[in-house]
């Protein structure tokens, strides 16, 4: 068994070294995945496993045998746009478009965590099962992609819109 | 006007244009175009309906939202190799010796390659140094058995994995024979003027030291900024091969046309047999230029007979592409008590490598800021052993307007006075320097806007007056400026083929600002095209042109280089269109391109499709070139974009931690040709703006002259939770100077920026930090 | 990396034979992977234990057994966490990203590596946790996020994680399995300060194996908290943390737990604060006094003296917040 990649069955790497961010830019060529800093600290290489979102700079590709892997490849193609993926082209969520593919991944996976009520840093309830789509929890939940450009503005709205939180910012606490 | 002083402008403009400019002060009077006295202007200033001003999406969006738009590393290339570097651990000395036998072999090593057999090679040619040279350092490349700086590249490996290159690469051994090594600004090796491109960074308008001694109020300050790292989230990257002796390289910059000259001269080839590639960059700043690892991979590739990948790790970009210089800056403003400015001094030290093109020019948006009987301005630089400094996002302007514009906050306070009303009260009617008129100088009015829109009204103006639970809440402002600039070398191709479409060919670079797009819309409207009958070709060094994305100037460059091709087009299409034609005997200036063909200007029923046209001569396609004239406009006018900066904070009286809530930028940069993207860029300075003002520095060992947070774990960029909603607004008034009416918009949000931070945090805490970031334990 | 074998253990008796002189263990990677491409760490053997238990279930008396394969986002999203523990589910959410908390176990993060830079800096610096014996370059060098209590001229490393702050707090107890079998530990006695063996982070033996962390039934943990104080508003390691759980009665302190997090080369269970603050009234000043009890001994370095001060108004406020009591946090 390998690893379930944008739904193909692809083979694990020889090498045990080979990380699964390299596997997919240099030997399956799914280079829509990103490389930024190579040691969890940009977010550019955020793909989804299972439905949850990871770093695939820091997961060594052997450790996810027979796991499915959805990479920004997988999201959307170019006739049929993943919805968030429209947004972010409307909402000018990017500028150079490096990190693009880990921001829109990782709000991808971020909607389910929010959706089953996993607590940031930034919930005030720990026990409230319901917690608000405000500007606040998805700046905070989107934390972990960093951005150089600047598109932070950007982002947040596409993501608003597309998940229908409101869209105008909190009055600052 | 002192001799003096209309040196620095001319330095200043000089310096950043490029060296043709020096011999084209002759040609003044040569100038041809519409950006000059008496002449007309661009016709598109006027255009109020077409794509210009627009906002529309990104041409390239699908791509890049896809994570199809390709990157220099994604390249593939059949048979290639990937390369892995080694750096240097001391400051400055001689290898003594270098053990490679465990990584030759180690398995899938192609090479292993050192100074001991690394190919010969010409010294890079230093950017400024020629008006098509591009290396960030002219130290030699692998060259000898020196040590210039810690983490100069020293050994790079080849192998048929990057995982494999990366292994052998930590097996190999050096030892070092060190020498004294100057890594401080106190040990540095001789303290002088800086210079920028030959002239030295100094001004002298009057005496201001004595102006200053006898101003009834007064305010001497220093300040101090640290290093800076662009940071892009693409670390540099090359994919290249050699075909015979030409060299094709898929690379990330900023400067194709540069580059591929510069790695021609370094292997001693016609630029012809280089082509460099470079469609998407993931980011530049500055800092996606010509340095070590293209040369290096394309010195392996040729000794291995491989293509080769270099991706340089993140530690990589630290060690081997430079940043922004620290600087201490000493700001003196003496001023009357109705709060006029009779004494502005400006001077401090900055260091830099002597390998490096320029030092942090601080002075620079001093240099118009406001008019004051005395000025003295100066920057100095002493040299260390360190990776060279370079560019950054507004280099000068960043760093200098820290001080200069906390330095006047300071002075509104001691006066008494609204800061935005000690700003509007100095504000200067020419130059204060050179004495030239400004092109379009609107600050005042984007002042007022921005304040309404803030609700300045509702800043207190004695610090520490609002406070929230642990939380301190205060308001500032500063100026934001930024200079027009457009280099020599401009040049664009425009082809129509038989359907009426267009094709514009130029070798600019797309790194986030959306260059497709915006040139698309401007070229649709020279051409009187739906914007979907244009494409923009660009990104590569086979196009026309010798253009920098750099000093904001890309867009007017590119933009006026349209035009003059799309001149060079409507003479080309009368000839075609003959005799037969609506338009027969009519001459250029007597047609306008409009509705997909030509027309003549005051009887629009003398027109004929470019596709009728083409039909017509049974031709397939037509081509024009054009070229940009040379950048005269900036000899007659002081041509400089503008912002109004706000900035609410919250400073926690706990902890000293402070939080951006509100920031408002109010800008004046002529023309805006896309809202959308135009926004993006302005948030996108200011949000570097606030990484500066709160959290970046690059921490510079001086013990071993060594970069510690080489990674962007320990080297803090804003993340999401730091950026507010941003507000831009902007005056939209076209600069009648400007191609397009246009200025540039890519650096200028980083300015002035972290000096609004800085007195926002003043308002809310009565605290004055002048050392650069503002990190939680100066609030303490 | 250096070339390495991956082997997956099916359960903790496996795990343990797999180990070996040069094994290391590999949960979700999210340092280790890093430290092993610096090559810091450069193990033989890789066993997975991924594979373990990843449940989490209530003990008889109330307590909470948390396998050491669960991964943080699971232990902060878990309902009696959130409810008797807040403090971890807080110190959990406060650390990293969302990403590295879905891939990080809790083993794995008890046994995260310090972000000392000249730590990570093999190439170029020296250090005497990575190398023993080498000398150690933070001391002089860029000290801001290292330790003020507790280390050695050998070391100034702080440990960097949130978690193990909360579970210091909470008197969590560590099981683990090894050459001799399974045995406990309390957590608090897990890590270890530098003094002249700055490489052992903790008292583990090779081939150790965590195999589960324990937290005690502990009423007052359910009114706890966690504050973090750092560089940027998100995904930074702390300058200084604040775990703290509090019970007042009358207007007395009778219980508390409290623990400190970057200051020290582990989780610093403040001891002395505790002494201090229990039987006292809740105010202000028996906070500023137990906070300033506990930071006596601070031993600052160049660059991070406002530890000492940040540490102890943090405390102040937490346990302000805690008591309810209105304290002004000595904002200067």
């Amino acid at each position: 068994m390998g690893i379930i990649v944008n739904g193909t069955d692809v083979a694990l790497p020889d090498d045990p070294r080979v990380s699964l961010l390299d596997l997919l830019r240099e030997r399956l060529r799914l280079s829509g995945t990103k490389k930024g800093c190579d040691q969890g600290a940009c977010g550019a290489c955020t793909v989804l496993v299972d439905g949850q979102r990871i770093l695939s700079c820091l997961a060594l590709a052997v450790q996810y045998e027979g796991r499915s892997v959805t990479t920004i490849e997988g999201l959307g193609d170019e006739g049929a746009l993943h919805p968030l993926q429209q947004a972010f082209i409307e909402h000018d969520g990017f500028q150079c478009g490096y990190c693009t593919p880990g921001q829109i991944c990782s709000a991808v996976g971020m909607i389910e965590e929010l959706r089953r009520g996993v607590p940031s840093h930034v919930t005030a309830d720990l026990a409230a099962t319901a917690i608000p789509h405000s500007r606040d929890e998805l700046r905070e939940r989107m934390s972990g992609n960093l951005c150089r450009c600047g598109a932070h503005n950007g982002i947040m709205d596409a993501i608003a819109e597309t998940y229908g939180a409101e869209t105008h910012a909190e009055a600052a606490e | 006007m002192s001799g003096e002083g209309k040196g620095i402008v001319d330095k200043g403009k000089e310096a950043v244009q490029g060296v043709a400019q020096t011999v084209m002060k002759k040609a003044v009077e040569l100038a041809p175009d519409s950006l000059m006295p008496g002449g007309r202007p661009d016709p598109l200033i006027r255009r109020q309906h077409g794509h210009i001003g627009k906002p529309v999406s990104r041409v390239d969006g699908p791509r890049k939202v896809r994570g199809a738009a390709p990157f220099a590393a994604e390249v593939a290339l059949d048979g290639m190799a990937y390369a892995s570097l080694a750096y240097s651990t001391i400051a400055k000395g001689r290898i003594a010796a270098i053990d490679t036998a465990a990584a030759e072999a180690a398995p899938g090593v192609v090479l292993v390659m050192t100074h001991r057999n690394a190919p010969r090679l010409n010294p890079p040619p230093r950017f400024l140094s020629g008006d098509k040279a591009a290396a960030g350092d002219d130290s030699p490349i692998m060259q000898d058995d020196r040590v210039r700086w810690n983490g100069e590249p020293v050994a790079l490996v080849l192998a048929e994995t990057q995982e494999q290159a990366d292994h052998a690469r930590s097996l190999i051994r050096i030892t070092y024979e060190e020498e004294p090594a100057a890594t401080t600004v106190a040990t540095a090796d001789g303290c002088e003027v800086g210079t920028f491109m030959g002239e030295p960074l100094r001004a002298v308008v009057g005496d201001a030291d004595a102006a200053l001694a006898a101003a009834p109020h007064k305010v001497e300050v220093v300040y101090r900024t640290p290093g800076h790292n662009h940071n892009a989230i693409e670390p540099h990257a090359a994919t290249l091969a050699w075909r015979g002796d030409e060299l094709f390289v898929h690379d990330a910059t900023q400067a194709v046309a540069h580059t591929a000259w510069s790695m021609a001269q370094i292997f001693g080839l016609e630029e012809s047999q280089v082509h460099v590639s470079s469609p998407f960059v993931g980011g530049g700043f500055g800092a996606k230029g010509l340095w070590q690892h293209q040369v290096l991979a394309a010195a392996a590739a040729r000794l291995a007979g491989r293509p080769v990948r270099i991706a340089l790790s993140r530690e990589g970009v630290y060690r081997i592409v430079g940043g922004r210089s620290p600087t201490e800056q000493r700001v003196a403003l003496g001023a009357d008590a109705d709060g006029r400015l009779t004494a502005i001094i400006h001077r401090g030290v900055t260091p830099k490598t002597r390998h490096s093109p320029m030092p942090e020019p601080f002075i620079l948006p001093t240099q118009s800021a406001y008019a004051s009987e005395t000025i003295a301005l100066e920057v100095k630089t002493c040299y260390l052993d360190m990776v060279a400094n370079t560019f950054m996002r507004a280099p000068g302007e960043a760093v200098g307007t820290v001080a200069l514009e906390c330095a006047m906050d300071e002075l509104a306070e001691q006066l008494g006075m609204d800061p935005i009303e000690l700003r509007i009260r100095n504000e200067p009617e020419k130059d204060p320097i050179s004495g030239r008129p400004f092109s379009s100088r609107n600050i005042v009015a984007a002042y007022r806007a921005g304040a309404e829109r803030f609700g300045w009204d509702r800043r207190s103006p004695t610090p520490r007056a609002r406070r929230e639970g642990e939380w301190l809440v205060g308001m500032g402002c500063a100026t934001a400026t930024y200079p027009y600039h457009r280099m020599p070398g401009g040049a664009a191709r425009i082809t129509l083929d038989a359907q009426g479409r267009a094709r514009v060919d130029v070798a600019a670079h797309e790194m986030g600002m959306g260059t497709a797009t915006a040139q698309a819309q401007v070229a649709a409207d020279r051409l009187g095209l739906p914007l979907e009958a244009v494409t923009v070709r660009y990104g590569d060094s086979s196009l026309p042109g010798v253009i920098l994305a750099g000093g904001s100037q890309q867009t007017a460059s590119v933009g006026l280089s349209v035009m003059m091709a799309h001149q060079e087009l409507v003479a080309e299409l009368l000839k075609l269109a003959g005799n037969d034609s609506p338009l027969a005997g009519l001459s250029a200036n007597e047609v306008e391109s409009a509705d997909g063909g030509l027309r003549k200007l005051d009887e629009p029923g003398h027109f004929e499709s470019y596709a009728s046209i083409l039909g017509r001569a049974g031709r397939g396609e037509l081509a024009a070139e054009g070229s940009a004239p040379m950048p005269l406009e900036t000899m007659h006018w002081s041509m400089h974009s503008h912002g109004a900066m706000f900035c609410e904070v919250r400073v926690n009286a706990v902890t000293g931690e402070t939080r951006v809530s509100r920031f408002l930028g109010s800008f004046d940069c002529g023309r805006i040709l896309n809202p959308k993207t135009a926004a993006s860029q302005f948030r996108g300075g200011i949000i570097m703006g606030l990484g500066l003002a709160l959290m970046e520095e690059t921490q510079f060992d001086e013990r071993k002259g060594r970069i510690m947070n080489r990674n962007l774990a320990d080297y803090h960029v804003p993340v999401h939770m730091d950026v507010p909603e941003i507000d831009v607004i902007w005056t939209d008034i076209p600069d009648p100077r400007a191609p397009m009416g246009a200025r540039g918009i890519g650096e200028i949000g980083i300015t002035g920026t972290g000096a609004a931070v800085a007195n926002a945090i003043h308002n809310a805490t009565g605290r004055r930090v002048r050392d650069f970031p503002i990190t939680l334990d100066q609030l303490l | 990396m250096t070339p390495f074998s991956y082997v997956r253990a099916a359960d903790a008796d496996a795990a343990v034979r797999h180990s070996g002189v040069d094994a290391k263990y590999l949960g979700g990677g999210t340092n280790l992977v890093d430290l092993m491409r610096e090559t810091i760490e450069r193990p033989g053997t890789l066993v997975d234990v991924t594979g373990l238990s990843a449940e989490i279930t209530e003990t008889d008396g109330g307590g909470l057994l948390i396998g050491a394969a669960v991964r943080n986002t699971a232990l902060a999203e878990h309902g009696l966490v959130r409810r008797r523990y807040p403090m971890l589910a807080r110190a959990i959410v406060a650390g990293a990203s969302p990403q590295i908390r879905n891939m990080a176990t809790v083993a794995g993060n008890i046994l995260q590596r310090t972000r000392c830079a000249y730590f990570y800096d093999r190439a170029g610096s020296r250090c005497n946790k990575r190398e023993p014996g080498q000398g150690c370059d933070a001391i002089d060098g860029f000290n801001r996020m290292h330790a003020i209590l507790g280390a050695s001229p050998a070391c100034v490393a702080t440990h960097p994680s949130d978690m193990c702050v909360a579970l210091a707090a909470l008197d969590a107890t560590v099981h683990l399995s090894g050459a001799d079998g399974e045995r406990r530990l309390p957590f608090a006695d897990l890590h270890r300060l530098p003094g002249d063996e700055p490489d052992r982070d903790t008292v583990l033996q090779p081939g150790d194996l965590i195999t589960a962390v324990e937290l005690p039934p502990l009423p007052i943990a359910a009114r706890s908290t966690y504050r973090k104080v750092r560089d940027r508003s998100s995904y930074a390691f702390a300058l200084v943390s604040v775990a703290a759980a509090l019970s007042v009665e009358n207007g007395t302190v009778t219980d508390v737990r409290l623990a400190l997090g970057g200051v020290a080369h582990k989780p610093w269970r403040a001891s002395k604060a505790e002494q201090a603050l229990c039987g006292q009234p809740a105010t202000e000043a028996t906070f500023r006094a137990a906070a300033a009890a506990e930071l006596a001994a601070a031993e600052p370095l160049r660059d991070n003296a406002f530890k000492v001060e940040l540490a102890q108004r943090t405390m102040v406020a937490v346990l302000g917040e805690l008591a309810e009591v209105e304290v002004l946090g000595g904002g200067a």
